[in-house]
């Protein structure tokens, strides 16, 4: 009974993992960009949503709402600004940029709000629960896993449904082509990072309300995030998904054999998805 | 036109002033425990050191295009090696060095083995996960104090080779003649380094390395084999970056699993210097150390500010000078001081040719 | 005034010169073929009028508006559209979807749109949702001349659009330009293949080594002019 608890809990952590990894594998499929400072902008978006629930008592759903927007306008100035000018067949400079800003950022956080962990609260959100059959779950494991899905599905139909997916998938295929067609890669970019930069904010809500955060967690959850891109195959968004979920799986079952195993199972998860499948579960026809 | 009036070579003027200046300079820092201070022995030991990482990383990522942001696994993996040595085993720590080296060596085959699964951006992260997991392991490790880690046993720090011999000769206490001999290690490690590096690259395989960064394809077309080289530099930079890690933490006389798996100290610090130095240059480390030094010796007070400017720096010298302080000032100057493109030139010494294959 | 015109055009790739002041002149519903060997610069030319090799202001010109150093989606929605020489199809896209990207900038509406592209290419409807790359060379091209033409372009650039294919589908493809001229569009075509060129073409420059070395209507030109224009005088 034990075990069908522990999955259960691993399944609603995987749609956290998945939020972090959801941005992620965006930008990655449009631009064949990693961005190193993935986790701290997550862990920036936690904060601006800590500021707007304590500066305006907004409660944190509102909060996240309102961060959106300016969370949007920071990915894509940074993108305007600083990626785009790094981008290019030599993958050595966007990498060292991008690890630059994550020193940054981590150190810029610490210096605005103290090394002090902190919390989003939610209210009586925190510690409300579903019982169903023998497993009780936790309401805001509930959610973050229902957005998880969401955000796949959103993205989903933002990718195959729409021109601008259409000039997404266009520009990731041939930039130069694509701007036969009046796209301009560059500003393409800087949408799609603004939009990874929404669901940053999305996953910021669920890190900060579940959990205490502080200025340096941001690279673990890079770690995780990269981890679930991975195992699902580079650019597929429900392997994404099936990636964050099978992380979260493997340290919840890690954790209940022995606490300090926690993420150590995680990370021997993905080494082993990798020994067996290189490409990931659910790798593109193409790359 | 007689074939024998021209030789090949990659001397320049500059160079061999910088080989006598080098020297010079050896002979210097060799001596320097006669007379200069501790504070000043433990500051070039922490020069030196840094020095080593930064050459064995711009190897690695500037020549081999293997960007690794998981390079502590190999400083700190190494470093409990000697520990392990030290006091479940009883190993001198001098000869645990060498043994840190091996074990980094092994530990990076199967690094490698995962990694090389990862391209690109994805092979950086690849390696950082790599070390966490081998960070998390070696916390497991009761013996060396787990998580909360543990301290070099007084026996093996005080009887080390070489420590009692430096306390009479130098007349200072055990901890100073700790200090002078880890500096000479230390010295004789960045020597051998830079001098090994410069040795590779001037090699038939280094130049095949250099060819491989500037175009694969056409380095493939022309028969090097691009998986060999990865795996010979990964593995030679794994080896250096676990002496030298043993190195740091034998002069600490104490670690911890996050002191020695740290990403900031071990991989950020040194992308920073390599970076700001000018990446893909033998040279470029050397600069990039020394303003590093200043930078943390003026800014250290200011904490996290001091990190903030350094990762500022670093976004800057790669959006606006992508060669770094060295890149500059060999445009400006033509400044070579490890040369390594080959040139003919007339044994009469009246003309130069510069040969195809400089590169910029 | 011509709809287009380049003036003294020269293009570099480093400090490779390609093109040595090239004059050429496109009037409203003209076609114009540019022929010439490999290497003669008709591909760059194309590249300059496109915008995907900036150029300096004043040598390119549409209805006597600078163009020329406009980027490539500038000049796109201007009006001037290309047929890239190699098709370059999106892989990921179908065949209708590679078609809508012709009118991701320019909805500019004409005679063109889906329903007209389909019934000059109505092969492309019964495939127009596989990708596009599951295509033969033949249909690939059609895909690639239909999604130009989306646009409603004033300018349509063709750059090789023979390379690679079968003489039969060359054919198949070519019997499609006289339908496009009656919708009143002005087209570029590049082609090593004279043949072809000479009979949809009003005017043919002949270029080599970078420069026209022969310009005029197909019927005034002997193909003496046209073998010497084409490999050189000495050949």
């Amino acid at each position: 009974m034990i075990w069908i608890d522990t999955i259960v809990q691993g399944i609603l952590l995987g749609g956290l993992y998945a939020l972090f990894a959801l941005g992620l594998s965006l930008v990655f499929g449009i631009m064949r960009l990693v961005n190193l400072a993935h986790g701290d902008l997550i862990v920036l978006a936690a904060y601006l949503i800590l500021v707007l629930v304590t500066l305006l008592g907004l409660g944190p759903f509102m909060a996240a709402l309102l961060a959106a927007p300016i969370m949007f306008g920071i990915g894509w100035a940074l993108q305007r600004l600083v990626l785009n000018r790094v981008l290019g067949p030599d993958i050595l400079p966007p990498l060292l940029v991008t690890f630059g800003l994550s020193v940054l950022l981590q150190n810029a956080l610490q210096e605005a709000f103290s090394a002090d962990s902190r919390r989003i609260p939610a209210g009586w959100l925190e510690t409300s629960s579903v019982s169903l059959g023998p497993v009780s779950l936790g309401l805001m494991p509930l959610l973050t896993f229902a957005s998880a899905i969401l955000v796949t599905l959103a993205l989903q139909w933002l990718f195959y449904r729409t021109a601008l997916g259409r000039a997404f998938r266009a520009t990731s295929d041939d930039p130069t082509t694509a701007s036969l067609m009046g796209v301009k890669p560059e500003a393409i970019f800087a949408k799609a990072t603004g939009i990874a930069m929404v669901v940053v904010t999305i996953a910021a809500l669920y890190l900060g309300t579940r959990a205490n955060f502080d200025p340096t967690i941001g690279p673990a959850r890079l770690i995780y995030a990269f981890e679930a891109v991975i195992i699902g195959g580079l650019g597929s968004l429900w392997g994404t998904l099936a990636g964050g979920v099978i992380i979260g799986v493997a340290q919840t079952v890690g954790a209940q054999i022995n606490p300090e195993w926690q993420i150590l199972a995680g990370h021997v998860a993905f080494l082993v998805v990798l020994l067996v499948r290189p490409r990931g579960l659910f790798p593109r026809a193409f790359d | 036109m007689a074939r024998s009036s021209y030789k090949v070579t990659t001397r320049t003027g500059a160079s061999q002033i910088a080989a006598l200046v080098a020297a010079v300079l050896l002979v210097a820092a060799i001596a320097l425990p006669t007379f200069a201070s501790r504070s000043l022995i433990q500051d070039m030991f922490f020069i030196l050191t840094m020095l080593t990482l930064a050459q064995f990383w711009n190897l690695l990522a500037g020549y081999g295009g293997l960007v690794s942001v998981g390079q502590q696994a190999f400083v700190g993996f190494g470093a409990y090696m000697l520990f392990g040595g030290a006091i479940l085993w009883g190993v001198d720590p001098v000869a645990g060095l060498l043994l840190a080296g091996v074990a980094a060596l092994v530990l990076a085959v199967p690094t490698a083995f995962f990694a090389f699964r990862l391209h690109g951006a994805y092979f950086a992260i690849g390696t950082w996960v790599v070390a966490e997991v081998v960070r998390l392991s070696v916390a497991q490790w009761k013996a060396v104090g787990g998580g909360t880690g543990t301290s070099l046993p007084r026996d093996a720090r005080d009887l080390m080779w070489g420590v009692q011999w430096i306390e009479s000769a130098f007349e200072v206490r055990s901890s100073e003649a700790r200090d002078i001999l880890t500096y000479w290690l230390a010295l004789a490690l960045t020597v051998a380094t830079i001098g090994g590096v410069y040795w590779f690259l001037r090699t038939k395989r280094g130049l095949a390395l250099a060819a491989l960064r500037d175009n694969v394809e056409a380095a493939r077309s022309v028969g090097v084999d691009s998986e060999r080289m990865k795996w010979i530099v990964f593995l030679v930079a794994a080896f250096g970056t676990g002496i030298a890690g043993a190195l740091i933490f034998l002069q600490n006389g104490r670690i911890s699993p996050d002191s020695a798996f740290s990403v900031i100290d071990w991989t950020a610090f040194v992308i920073f210097i390599v970076v700001i130095g000018g990446i893909g240059t033998i040279e470029g480390p050397i600069v990039g150390v020394l303003v590093f030094f200043a930078l943390q010796t003026l800014l250290a007070d200011y904490g996290s500010w001091y990190l903030m400017i350094l990762g500022a720096l670093g976004i800057a010298v790669m959006l606006f000078s992508p060669g770094g302080l060295w890149g500059i000032i060999s445009d400006r100057t033509g400044l070579r001081l490890f040369p390594i493109q080959r040139r003919l030139e007339r044994r009469d010494g009246l003309q130069q040719k510069e040969v195809e294959e400089e590169r910029p | 005034m011509a709809l287009l015109e380049t003036r003294d055009l020269t293009a570099f790739y480093g400090d490779f010169q390609a093109l040595f002041g090239v004059d050429l002149t496109l009037q409203e519903g003209e076609t114009v073929a540019v022929i010439g060997a490999n290497g003669a610069g008709k591909t760059t030319l194309m590249r300059s009028v496109s915008g995907l090799i900036r150029q300096t202001p004043g040598m390119v010109r549409l209805d006597g508006r600078e163009i020329g150093a406009l980027p490539a989606d500038e000049i796109m929605a201007q009006g001037v559209a290309m047929v890239p020489e190699g098709r370059k199809l999106f892989p990921s896209l179908s065949v209708e979807e590679n078609l809508l990207m012709g009118r991701h900038r320019r909805k500019v509406n004409g005679p063109w749109s889906l329903d007209s592209v389909y019934r000059l290419f109505p092969i492309l409807k019964e495939r127009r949702n596989q990708p596009g790359t599951a295509l033969s060379g033949g249909q690939q091209q059609m895909v690639s001349i239909g999604r130009a033409l989306m646009s409603n372009p004033r300018v349509l650039l063709c750059d090789e659009i023979s390379l690679g294919l079968a003489p039969v589908v060359i054919r198949d493809i070519y019997a499609a330009f006289p339908r496009i001229r009656e919708t009143g569009a002005s087209v570029i075509v590049v082609e090593q293949d004279i043949g072809q060129a000479m009979k949809v073409a009003d005017r043919v420059y002949c270029m080599m080594e970078g420069r026209v070395t022969l310009s005029g209507r197909p019927d005034e030109l002997s193909r003496e002019a046209i073998h010497d224009a084409y490999f050189g005088a000495a050949a």
